[in-house]
């Protein structure tokens, strides 16, 4: 059986798809197989960040109506062989996903793959609440900024209540917290949120931080996931994210402010 | 036949409607009239101005279908000034002789155990332990106390009928002693509350002495103020 982990955070921006992109393809590299599948119907995003929107044939919501089956729809990454994406539609809207269509699919995919993405829209509304219902693991994705750890914080309330293992009363989805964008020249100026606040905030285990960085720009837009860029921080420090998840243990990197030239010469 | 005058124009002699009455009952456990008689006048004594005239039904339950005598029963009821108005759980083998005696017949209770004493005691409702962190958008209500180990989010709301503690930081909004109870108090480790609340009174976070902010703090009502001190 696969083990499906959600990626959510209520507000949108925060980095998501990029995370699902970067941790899906990181699962990958380690020689899982991994499906990554994107719930955000409407406003389909992940088969841009992950390069593969020009071989988009069937999508999630084709395969949930029976109108193709999953091995038609999935796509095959090239650059990884254990890698799948499973694309939203971009015509129809979150009333076509059904909590029965989901539960089939993803039962079909726990019987390939190893671990199952599911790239939760921004909100609470129906398309987030299916793409957590059946998760095993939550990813919670945050900004260091207050409306983002807030809506952070909502979410955290639903994953223990509107999940499938909430109301089997099975044990509780596993909570993860990845900060991302951060800016550790920006905390220590006060215009940010530390980490430290963060995690006070919502009180889950810290997987990863990742640092704000051009590269995940430069990588979204040419259809790269981050993690695939050895030189880039975030790259890195999805990479060592991944690496936590699977149980190793890494300290934290890029967290604090880079020392200028002079300083690091004379020491402070 | 004549269609009925229109209800208009027909004066109203009378109504019938159905209501629901408090009455006492009277659960005898002894068919002794004699012992009876002296145990109900020693507990009309404690509360003569409640019991004069007082209707009261008859609960012949508990004793032997046969043992109580219903004539020498009603007599001594009268007699201490009650009035008798039915016989409950009379049993089918003696309705005539109840009806034959001008009184009214009830059926049998369902809920003995309860029926035996008159006055309900409302269980005190314990109180309600919450040791996950209550996140945005959570609502918690507790019939009694709430006690919260861990932190209270902003966008939270947390609603007690009793007293409210909150070992973590308080955040969210804290609204204790509903159902009008002035005397319930709200006691956290750490106020950094949106709003709190006694009895409906309430005060918002920037009413709040920026002094008290994030200490500890218990919270109670002294008339219409609330009053927040430290801990």
């Amino acid at each position: 059986m696969a083990r499906i982990i959600v990626v959510t955070s209520g507000k949108g921006g925060v980095g998501k798809t990029t995370t699902s992109a970067a941790f899906g393809t990181g699962l990958a590299l380690r020689g899982f197989k991994t499906a990554v599948v994107d719930f955000d119907v409407g406003l389909r995003n992940l088969d841009l960040i992950m390069g593969v929107e020009r071989r988009v044939v069937y999508d999630f919501v084709n395969v949930i109506h029976g109108e193709a089956t999953l091995g038609q729809a999935l796509i095959r990454d090239k650059r990884l062989p254990n890698l799948s994406i499973l694309a939203a539609s971009q015509t129809r809207d979150k009333d076509a996903l059904t909590q029965d269509g989901v539960g089939r699919v993803l039962e079909e995919l726990s019987r390939e793959f190893d671990y199952i993405i599911c790239d939760s829209p921004a909100g609470i509304e129906k398309g987030a609440h299916l793409a957590m219902y059946f998760a095993d693991d939550a990813i919670v994705v945050t900004n260091p900024e207050v409306s983002s750890v807030r809506d952070s914080d909502r979410v955290l309330g639903l994953l223990a209540s509107k999940t499938r293992r909430a109301e089997r009363q099975e044990a509780k989805v596993n909570e993860h917290l990845i900060i991302t964008r951060y800016a550790p020249k920006r905390v220590s100026k006060g215009e940010m949120l530390s980490l430290q606040d963060v995690q006070e905030i919502l009180s889950i285990p810290l997987l990863g931080v990742i640092p704000e960085s051009p590269s995940v720009l430069q990588c979204s837009n040419a259809g790269t996931p981050v993690i695939l860029e050895d030189k880039s921080e975030a790259g890195q420090a999805y990479g060592d994210t991944v690496a936590r998840y699977l149980g190793e243990s890494r300290s934290l990197r890029f967290v604090e402010e880079e020392k200028g030239f002079l300083r690091r010469l004379f020491g402070g | 036949m004549s269609s009925p005058p229109s209800a208009a124009t027909r004066p109203l002699i009378c109504e019938l409607k159905g209501s629901g009455f408090t009455f006492t009952v009277l659960k005898i456990f002894d068919a002794d009239i004699a012992r009876l008689g002296a145990e109900v006048a020693r507990r009309i004594d404690q509360a003569p101005e409640f019991f004069r005239g007082a209707s009261v039904i008859v609960d012949v339950q508990a004793v032997a279908k046969d043992a109580w005598h219903l004539p020498e029963l009603i007599t001594m009821l009268r007699d201490l000034e009650l009035v008798p108005i039915a016989i409950r759980g009379a049993g089918s083998a003696r309705e005539d002789e109840v009806r034959a005696m001008g009184l009214g017949i009830l059926g049998e209770s369902r809920a003995p155990a309860i029926e035996a004493k008159p006055e309900v005691v409302e269980k005190p409702a314990t109180a309600r332990l919450v040791t996950e962190p209550v996140r945005s958008g959570q609502q918690i209500y507790a019939k009694g106390d709430l006690i919260v180990v861990g932190a209270v989010s902003h966008g939270a709301e947390l609603l007690a009928e009793g007293n409210i503690h909150v070992y973590g930081p308080l955040r969210g909004r804290a609204l204790a002693g509903l159902r009008d109870n002035r005397s319930a108090r709200i006691f956290c480790r750490s106020l950094e509350a949106e709003l709190i609340s006694i009895a409906g009174y309430y005060r918002l976070a920037e009413d709040l002495e920026p002094a008290q902010r994030g200490h500890p703090v218990q919270i109670h009502l002294d008339g219409e103020n609330l009053h927040v001190l430290p801990l």
